[in-house]
């Protein structure tokens, strides 16, 4: 009983904490959800802005799944994004006319962006750091190029428009609102997947391979397997992604898949803290929202965004949000065993 | 019964050859030492025995089964595991996750497991968890658990590494200089806890050490190697008394000079 006396005061600051956090991020949900339905006089417009945010959660989420748990940095995130786009745009529009349902198109996308994950991964797998960046960045370059140079199949530099819009249970989605509800669903699927997997086997096996390589193999860990897995996934979700913006604007060219979008995707990973979800989202909306929020600024709304990011990195360079580790072991020994972990005898 | 055998093990690196044709036998449940100057292979042999190089030539048997030039990860699910001379823990991850890893090869949870919780998740989950925290206790980091590894004292992070070794369930730990940078009391502590795993857990042990101390004090056989050459072999005490090995120490001048001491 002694040693309860003196917890009770940090446990219930940390629940208090806990309370004040789950507040904060219910209140920030209901937010974004209301925020389509109230009437103002710019509401289409942040309706864009927030919408091409949470796009860029998701995207930011896929390429965390490589970058902030494996640890491989892809510089050419933008190809997968690509590829889903234009699997959509090539399966539901007049180029080839072909006109197949967004819902089906969308597994279509993701699994076909995955495939190429997995392809770009195998001749990357013995490549780190720096190396492995290069390649990946040149791979982006290819498939922008291809879709400019292959113009029977992407129409080049003359993109591709008229594209269907998705169907929903017979409501054509065609309003910026009806997208933004649509990236929101999306996004809560995708953190809920990278969660689970954040948090179990396959997630301590992708990070012990970004914290030591080879220690991770001599631990049994097949790091072909699990990298490849990481590049599989990280593309699917990137696929995913294009295919929503794709129907979204309903027309895609390839200026609109240039290395930009691989930049920001990484930044914005490492400005909100590597590995970490909540990270990704706050990382997210202020790369993407932040130049929007700056308009009042006109001129001198790049310069100061500019700063802004440099005075993060120096003032906070673990991120926004840094990944925080899991309390594993009171966990566990909780139902066992409370209390096992009592502060040395002296304080009794 | 031989639980590990070399036989007629190379590696070489360009024109440095670093392990030459060297033959060593491992007995199940022994203590074994390999013991040399700086730079006579002895941590080469440890990454041949555990997959991270490939001899150019001889044999690694474990249980009579060959496994040189098999890639590390299918190694250990065999029963070998290793800790490293200079540590080398998952420094960002908490100390029971550094065990959790450990424990990767037992685990079978895949994508579909995991992203749908099954029951296999959970019980896998609660299993190893339960598991890991009873080798936290073993090693004696019991409520350090949540601290990330690189936070933890030199010490602790040494026996962390032993405990992730542990967590594979092999047959066989490799320790390479496992009271490194320890002060006594700490390398006494070790040295029990060496003894403890045999003992209690039945695991056969080869280590790389310097601390003649730690040698002498809990090894039954002890290999010699100098420029990648096994010089020496037997019991702590003929080893000792091995003239070859005094040279390798100490150089021939010194190896005849006590030699002459000895008969006087």
């Amino acid at each position: 009983m002694s040693d309860s006396a003196s917890s009770p005061r940090p446990a219930f600051r940390q629940r208090l904490g806990g309370n004040l956090r789950w507040a904060l991020i219910a209140v920030a949900c209901a937010a974004v959800l209301v925020m389509p339905a109230i009437d103002f006089a710019q509401r289409a417009y942040w309706v864009r802005v927030i919408g091409y945010a949470g796009l860029y959660i998701i995207l930011g989420l896929g390429l965390n799944v490589v970058v902030g748990f494996a640890g491989l940095l892809d510089l050419g995130y933008v190809a997968f994004y690509a590829i889903g786009a234009y699997t959509y745009a090539l399966l539901a529009g007049s180029q080839f006319n072909i006109h197949l349902s967004f819902w089906l198109i969308l597994p279509i996308a993701g699994l076909v962006a995955s495939l190429a994950g997995v392809l770009l991964g195998m001749p990357v797998l013995r490549m780190r750091g720096d190396y492995l960046a290069i390649v990946t960045l040149g791979f982006g370059e290819i498939i922008r190029l291809l879709a400019t140079n292959l113009t029977g199949l992407t129409n080049g530099s003359q993109g591709l428009y008229d594209l269907d819009k998705p169907l929903l249970f017979g409501l054509e989605l065609k309003t910026g609102t009806h997208y933004y509800y649509m990236i929101f669903g999306l996004l809560l699927i995708v953190l809920f997947l990278t969660y689970r997997l954040d948090r179990s086997r396959i997630g301590r096996a992708w990070i012990a391979i970004r914290e030591d390589e080879d220690v991770a193999q001599m631990m049994g860990v097949n790091t072909t397997f699990y990298k490849l897995l990481a590049f599989g996934i990280g593309a699917l979700i990137g696929g995913l992604g294009g295919s929503v913006f794709a129907a979204w604007q309903g027309s895609i060219f390839p200026d609109n898949f240039n290395l930009f979008v691989s930049i920001n995707v990484v930044c914005l990973i490492i400005i909100g803290g590597m590995g970490s979800l909540p990270g990704v989202i706050i990382g997210s909306f202020a790369l993407i929202a932040l130049p929007d929020i700056l308009r009042g600024f006109r001129d001198y709304r790049l310069l100061l965004y500019g700063l802004l990011l440099v005075i993060m990195m120096i003032v906070r360079p673990e991120g926004f949000i840094p990944s925080r580790r899991v309390q594993l072991e009171l966990r566990a020994q909780a139902p066992a065993e409370p209390q096992t972990d009592a502060p040395p005898a002296e304080q009794a | 019964m031989t639980l590990l055998a070399a036989k007629g093990v190379t590696k070489s690196f360009g024109g440095l050859v670093a392990v030459s044709k060297l033959d060593l036998a491992v007995e199940e449940r022994s203590i074994t030492s390999i013991i040399g100057p700086n730079g006579a292979g002895k941590t080469t042999f440890f990454n041949c025995v555990t997959g991270y190089f490939k001899p150019e030539e001889g044999e690694i048997l474990l249980q009579g089964r060959p496994i040189q030039g098999m890639s590390p990860d299918r190694i250990t699910p065999l029963g070998i595991s290793r800790t490293y001379q200079n540590i080398r823990l998952f420094a960002n991850m908490t100390a029971i996750e550094n065990i959790l890893v450990g424990q990767h090869t037992r685990l079978h949870a895949n994508v579909p497991d995991v992203l749908l919780h099954t029951p296999r998740f959970f019980r896998e989950e609660t299993e190893s968890k339960a598991e890991a925290n009873r080798l936290l206790r073993y090693v004696g980091l019991e409520g350090h658990g949540d601290l990330l590894a690189r936070n933890l004292p030199y010490g602790d992070q040494r026996r962390l590494e032993i405990g992730r070794a542990l967590a594979s369930h092999p047959s066989l730990l490799l320790l390479d200089e496992p009271t490194a940078g320890m002060n006594p009391r700490e390398t006494a502590e070790t040295m029990a806890l060496i003894q403890r795993l045999r003992g209690e857990m039945g695991i056969t042990i080869l280590l790389i050490e310097h601390d003649m101390r730690v040698v002498m004090g809990i090894s039954e056989r002890v290999t010699v190697l100098d420029h990648g050459v096994k010089i020496s072999e037997g019991t702590p005490e003929e080893v000792q008394r091995d003239r070859r090995v005094i040279e390798a120490y100490l150089g021939r001048g010194a190896a005849s000079g006590l030699a002459a001491a000895a008969e006087a």
